[in-house]
């Protein structure tokens, strides 16, 4: 027994500790980015050293408001479009845990748009992770509020002509501190976003455009889930700080990635905080979390 | 010589080929072998130019791949280190 | 266990009903509601505001009633009592999130202000007319429990009984209001905190590995809890779901859940069940009422009686669950049931229901903008007795 056993094994897949792996294989399609989202959250959640005890995962519905099933941390698969609401409230009862929003771009910016413009006014200290396909793919391809023009949906057969929203200026817009889009192709740069981001106080937001080969792509005549990672490849340029008014998203034109915005505002709590102690000194009392029972 | 390996859930591929495409030292390839639901997973066909970059494994959106360094103590297997823990 | 004092203003107050439930739910633990001003409902939430801050609450005023019913659901995943306050209008748009609490067994409190409707209505008018929504408006099948206060010390009271049933259920639970009750002016008494009893979370201790979010203990059939953060990795989903929480869409998954969802309230229901019983032993007619049509119905009944009439009253405390038993009871001994309510016909479809036939019943409706006079109500009464 003197001489070492040298026998190499595959060390676990550092995704697996944030799966809920009885859940595998999941329900999204083949060629679709939204696990690709998954491994780069896993792999910043690691790099930032986040508490897993001390982080929520909020979705609203949607392919992408399935991963907070999938992840195996305390996780809320809330309403459509709710997400943000839900988690605002999960925030202020309980302030010391991180909350990620993570759902997809039908979810977060129509049915949900209220809610998104409204939690980055207050700037509440929310990690929103907007998954971008560009179409409502859950419910077999519709047009949604960040379909470019002209592409074909199953609801707009001729094409679509109403102008889709730009993600990143909207929420720069509504009051967000800490702004980046990536595609599905930047693996290691949105994971360093994402790990940016945790590190971030107050309302922050990264926009992954990501392919829907089965809905999109295909109705479009562009291609399966590896063609839209080529494009994607060849049609990004990084402008780190370009202005959101000049990142819109056409059909098949050049794809602006990069942190946009990174600014500092005091978030929502904070600014009650320090509000309601300058006002009512002694008598305040500031919740500090769970008090039931 | 290898300086990393990669580790393939065979079953859980969709072959999407984004492993395929995005390895920086072309790796691999889908096989011609099926998984039960039909797919091609992937295999390594260069093994020995693996850097366990682990690129795959960020790519891969079924979970079903990922790198690992094999020249580092990190990645060595536990039974390697009984003899120490022992001392 | 007992209300935390430092909520508690213990003491006679002269309070509208508004104000007397936002102290109910401080009493309860309440220490997080979400709003959106709509009126007559609004006071609830600005005297919470002007409270929340000295007994370490949180209020927030969200962007839209939807926001504002699931804001309340988040807060309670984050480990705290929680409510929201509506009417008309705005109830109408908190729906979607009754299913979505029910479905997710998550303890909540709604306060409804009931106004005119359909529509914006009579904004500043009252309504007993979203009886039938608060039981059937979300879609599918799901229970929950509704209480109806006729008086300032009552919104207090049972506000307070609302969150206790549904920390004991774990479902939402409703406070229906109306306008006159809300906007009614009376003494309220404010017991000592060691005085009011108070519904702890059911939190679990049971063994993290191990432990099922959504398993039915006790005759509650209701699960034990743990909040985000307790190390659990919870996850909880509006899916149709298994004991573990997670998404299982299959007919036996639902017909389980569903089942168990319905049978935690109707199993228990003669618990849940309060009610108000007055000369109903030997009585040839029952007058059934709630809310503030119940105080309008005592001055009927009171002129009845003194006519020589053989009136009893029965007024729902809890109008969901429904006291079915109660009705099974009387209609068999009485001549008929009269059912006065401000609307045009809602729960005295249950009473009907539950008399299956075996007595006359009269329905004393009301379009809302007003209560009843008594004299609507007596000559009901009348006509029945004849």
């Amino acid at each position: 027994m003197s001489s070492p056993i040298v026998s190499i094994t595959a060390p676990a897949n550092p995704v697996e500790d944030f799966l809920r792996t009885d859940r595998m294989p999941h329900i999204w399609c083949p060629g679709c980015g939204i696990g690709t989202t998954v491994n780069c959250f896993t792999r910043a959640l690691l790099e930032s050293n986040t508490d897993l005890n001390k982080l929520s995962i909020v979705s609203g519905i949607g392919c992408t408001g399935r991963v907070a099933g999938y992840t195996n941390l305390d996780s809320f698969h809330t309403t459509h479009g709710r997400a943000i609401p839900f988690a605002t409230g999960l925030k202020l009862a309980s302030p010391d845990m991180t909350v990620v929003v993570y759902s997809g771009d039908g979810d977060l910016f129509a049915i949900g748009g209220n809610h998104l413009i409204h939690a980055a006014r207050r700037n509440i200290d929310l990690k929103v992770i907007c998954v971008n396909n560009l179409t409502y793919a859950m419910t077999g391809g519709q047009t949604g509020p960040a379909t470019p023009l002209d592409v074909i949906t199953a609801t707009a057969p001729y094409g679509t002509y109403d102008p889709a929203f730009n993600l990143p200026y909207l929420v720069e817009a509504a009051g967000a501190v800490f702004v980046a889009r990536w595609t599905t192709f930047h693996v290691k740069q949105l994971a360093r976003s994402m790990a940016e981001m945790f590190k971030k106080k107050g309302f922050c937001f990264i926009e992954v455009v990501s392919p829907c080969p089965t809905l999109y792509q295909r109705r479009n005549k562009m291609g399966d889930g590896l063609d839209t990672m080529k494009f994607y490849k060849e049609m990004s340029k990084t402008k780190h700080g370009a202005p959101t008014n000049e990142v819109g998203l056409t059909k098949s034109g050049e794809i602006i990635v990069g942190k946009f915005v990174d600014r500092e505002r005091p978030d929502f709590a904070t600014m009650m905080n320090a509000h309601l102690q300058h006002e009512l000194g002694d008598q305040y009392i500031q919740a500090e979390g769970p008090v039931c029972g | 010589m290898a300086r990393g390996s990669v580790s393939i859930v065979v079953e859980r591929c969709k072959a999407c080929g984004f492993c395929v495409e995005f390895c920086p030292s072309k790796v691999l390839a889908l096989s011609s072998a099926f998984n039960s639901k039909g797919y091609h997973p992937p295999h390594a066909v260069t093994p020995e130019k693996c850097s366990g970059c682990d690129l795959c494994g960020m790519y891969c959106p079924d979970f079903a791949i990922h790198g690992f360094r094999t020249d580092k103590p990190a990645a060595k297997s536990e039974t390697e280190k009984e003899p120490d823990d022992a001392c | 266990m007992h209300a935390d004092p430092v909520g508690v203003l213990t003491g006679a107050h002269f309070l509208d009903g508004d104000h007397a439930a936002c102290e109910g739910a401080i009493a309860a633990g309440a220490r997080f509601s979400a709003g959106y001003p709509i009126t007559p409902s609004t006071e609830v939430v600005e005297r919470f505001s002007h409270r929340a801050p000295k007994i370490g609450a949180t209020f927030i005023q969200m962007e839209d009633e939807l926001a504002a019913s699931i804001a309340i659901l988040g807060a309670v995943w984050g480990g705290v009592k929680a409510f929201t306050v509506t009417s008309g209008p705005g109830f109408s748009l908190m729906m979607e999130h009754i299913g979505y609490a029910a479905m997710t067994e998550t303890p909540c409190v709604f306060i409804d202000v009931q106004r005119g409707g359909p529509s914006t209505g009579l904004p500043t008018l009252p309504a007993q007319a979203d009886m039938m929504q608060v039981k059937w408006g979300s879609h599918g099948d799901y229970e929950i429990i509704a209480l109806c206060p006729n008086s300032p010390q009552e919104c207090f009271d049972l506000t307070i009984k609302a969150f206790n049933f549904s920390e004991q259920y774990r479902v939402p639970v409703f406070v229906m209001m109306d306008e006159v009750v809300g906007h009614m002016t009376e003494k309220v008494v404010i017991p000592r905190a060691e005085e009011i009893e108070v519904e702890p979370r059911r939190w679990t201790t049971q063994d993290k590995s191990s432990f099922q979010l959504f398993a039915p203990c006790g005759e509650e059939q209701t699960p034990e809890m743990a909040k985000a953060g307790d190390g659990y990795q919870v996850h909880v989903t509006g899916l149709t779901h298994d004991e573990r929480g997670y998404p299982n869409m299959t007919p036996a998954v639902q017909d389980r859940m569903v089942r168990r969802l319905v049978s935690k309230i109707r199993d228990n229901a003669e618990k849940i069940c309060l009610t108000e019983q007055h000369d109903i032993e030997g009585a040839d007619v029952v007058v059934v009422s709630y809310g503030i049509t119940s105080r309008v119905a005592q001055r009927a009944v009171e002129t009845a009686r003194a006519e020589g009439l053989k009136v009893g009253s029965l007024r729902l405390i809890t109008a969901w669950p429904f006291p079915e038993h109660i009705i099974r009871a009387i209609a068999p001994k009485v001549k008929g049931i009269v059912v006065a309510e401000l609307n045009l016909g809602q729960m005295v479809r249950e009473v009907e229901r539950c008399a299956g036939g075996q007595c006359r019943i009269a329905h004393v409706g009301h379009a809302g903008g007003t209560v009843h006079k008594p004299e609507q109500i007596l000559k009901a009464i009348q006509e029945v007795a004849r």
